[in-house]
């Protein structure tokens, strides 16, 4: 084989020209994940300009096959499965994005705490991080799932709303997702400490609180902002299992999740029901885990593997 | 070392312990106690029965109290008795455990077996064809949602084709090849979920091993290509592979919870998810508080373990 030591990427580049940042795949993702958010914003709205309805019920119209009336045709109670679709995308894109927005908070968070602070603090966090990372995610999050909210004291009606499974599955997610955040945060919030402009800062009396939030954190949002990414991927496939277990977004409440949890009871009559809501997440991660490592090279082209 | 094992021990210890605790409360906040449960189903039960049961069973004391008789039991080997069952949580446990031994093990040491194949190749030539699809496998392998993968594979294999069975478990006397036939669509499924993170690991791991000056002497002395990888590459990439996959057992049980729910494997991950749906507090506390310690000793172990393959990691 020509060349058979690999050579490194940056002299790779170098040599081979002009190689577009994020590789050939980033900006596809990209337009893919915004093409999913604007139908299932747009979608339901549209669909009912004609006359599609995700929530009406028609018996006659079980299970229709698709057509020129229902795209998709329609589910086991007659309502339109595109829109249906299209629904539960909002839901389940709104998870997502919001799980992996407080995640990356407490982490950020977490991490400039144990940066700032050292000693017996940092080695606490950091540790709690390393043991999360480590934790059978999905039966601790299954017993966490199933935690009574009437019990915590919350108002049944606020417990039966479908907000409440939005939040509390964003909580939980973000209970679970914070350490790849806060290690990495910390990880840079050291070195930049160390830095000349930094420590120049700290010598002139700046606060740690205004250390951090002009000094530090403007520094490491480029890794923030690829971390986030990929954990929307990750948040969507974990709501994805939940509400599939019945343990997430609940019906009549449509996700992505839940609907594949239904169309396992109708394999047998309808398996195309099973087919579009697992495409869907398997769209709408792929492009997240793709625009991730794509903005990962971006931002920093020596890291990319070869 | 003596030190690193005796504080990396002690923190383990500790970890379980918080986690058990975390989980007695938590089971404690699943809906209605075990008397609430039994006076559903008597409607004879009066207030005062309830107050003498619930006095009976210790459920009047605060919570610490009856974790620590909870932990005093558990300590000597008493889990209680399980409320779906009526037979005691670590019988229930013991015989579930093998069918999630062997699920899990078996995919594991594929996913192993392949990552290592398909991440070698990869790695020997990077942006080559090979090399394009084992990332596009990598890629599917960590996006796809593992469920909808399993009813995907019950749709193709059992209902269309009927090559296979649906899932459950092998009638009772059913020889070894009954059972290979219930567990290929699982295996294939759990397989494909741990190969995902192993592929990329080792494909960088090797890459980064055959940018080293000693692969390059190696090969000026003339050794092939299959030399250079086993004698020279691998060694180097192995050790850290051993704490990626240590950090993989969360993951499999993850996995498994799933895998073993979509196929009606009686396994430990079907009994957790069964246990927490059935209000089944004292099998659903131990089975998920087993999955946590297992999985953190081996965290421990992997970190032991690599320390002693790879002569450069410092243990302080």
């Amino acid at each position: 084989m020509p060349g058979s030591t690999p050579v490194s990427s940056s002299a790779e580049s170098a040599r081979g020209g002009v190689r577009r940042p994020g590789g050939p795949l980033g900006r596809p993702a990209g337009v893919l994940l915004l093409l999913l958010v604007a139908a299932a914003v747009l979608g339901p709205p549209l669909g009912g300009a004609f006359g599609l309805d995700g929530e009406r019920i028609d018996l006659a119209n079980r299970l229709a096959p698709p057509g020129p009336g229902h795209p998709l045709g329609t589910d086991e109670l007659g309502r339109d499965f595109l829109v249906r679709l299209l629904e539960a995308g909002r839901v389940s894109l709104l998870v997502g994005l919001s799980g992996a927005a407080l995640a990356t908070v407490i982490g950020s968070a977490l991490g400039l705490l144990a940066a700032f602070a050292r000693g017996p603090l940092d080695a606490l966090v950091m540790r709690t991080a390393d043991i999360v990372l480590a934790l059978p995610l999905l039966p601790l999050l299954v017993v966490l799932a199933a935690v009574d909210p009437i019990r915590l004291g919350l108002p049944a009606e606020l417990a039966a709303s479908a907000g409440f499974d939005v939040a509390r599955i964003v909580l939980l997610v973000a209970l679970f997702g914070w350490p790849t955040t806060a290690r990495i945060v910390r990880a840079g919030t050291l070195s930049l400490l160390a830095a000349e402009h930094v420590r120049a800062a700290r010598a002139l009396g700046a606060s740690p609180a205004r250390v951090a939030s002009r000094h530090v954190l403007p520094s490491l949002t480029a890794p923030i902002v690829v971390a986030t990414t990929l954990a929307v991927g990750q948040v969507i496939l974990g709501e994805s299992v939940l509400s599939f277990l019945g343990l997430g977004i609940r019906p009549p409440t449509p996700s992505w999740g839940n609907m594949l949890s239904n169309a396992q009871e109708m394999l047998w009559q309808a398996p195309r029901l099973a087919l579009w809501p697992g495409l869907a997440i398997l769209l709408a991660v792929t492009a997240c885990n793709l625009a991730g490592d794509a903005l990962a090279e971006a931002a920093d082209p020596r890291a990319r593997g070869p | 070392m003596r030190t690193y094992l005796l504080r990396r021990g002690f923190e383990t210890a500790a970890s379980i312990l918080i986690v058990a605790f975390l989980l007695f409360a938590l089971v404690d906040l699943m809906p209605g106690d075990p008397i609430d449960l039994m006076l559903q189903a008597d409607p004879r039960l009066t207030s005062a029965d309830v107050a003498r049961l619930k006095a009976l069973h210790g459920l009047d004391r605060p919570l610490l109290e009856r974790f620590g008789a909870w932990l005093l039991g558990a300590l000597r080997g008493e889990f209680g008795f399980s409320r779906l069952y009526g037979l005691p949580v670590a019988d229930i446990l013991l015989s579930r455990l093998g069918a999630t031994l062997l699920l899990v093990g078996t995919s594991f040491l594929f996913a192993l077996a392949l990552a290592m194949a398909l991440g070698t190749i990869a790695a020997l030539r990077p942006h080559g064809l090979v090399d394009r699809l084992v990332n596009l496998l990598a890629l599917f392998a960590v996006s796809v949602p593992s469920f909808w993968l399993a009813l995907l594979a019950i749709l193709l294999f059992a209902v269309e084709l009927g090559w296979l069975p649906a899932g459950g478990e092998p009638p009772a006397g059913t020889g070894p090849a009954g059972w290979a036939r219930h567990l290929v669509l699982p295996v294939a499924v759990t397989t494909l979920l741990g190969l995902g993170p192993l592929l990329r690991f080792v494909r960088s791991g090797l890459l980064e091993a055959l940018r080293e000056p000693c692969i390059r002497t190696a090969r000026a002395k003339g050794a092939g290509t299959a030399r250079v990888v086993l004698r020279h590459a691998l060694p180097q990439a192995v050790p850290a592979l051993v704490t990626v996959v240590a950090l993989q057992t969360g993951g499999l049980l993850s996995g498994a919870l799933v895998v073993e729910t979509v196929f009606a494997w009686p396994g430990m991950g079907r009994l957790i998810y069964e246990a927490v749906m059935g209000n089944d507090y004292n099998l659903a506390l131990v089975a998920v508080l087993a999955g946590t310690a297992a999985t953190l000793l081996a965290n421990l172990a992997a970190d032991l373990v690599h320390a002693r393959l790879d002569p450069r990691v410092q243990l302080g």
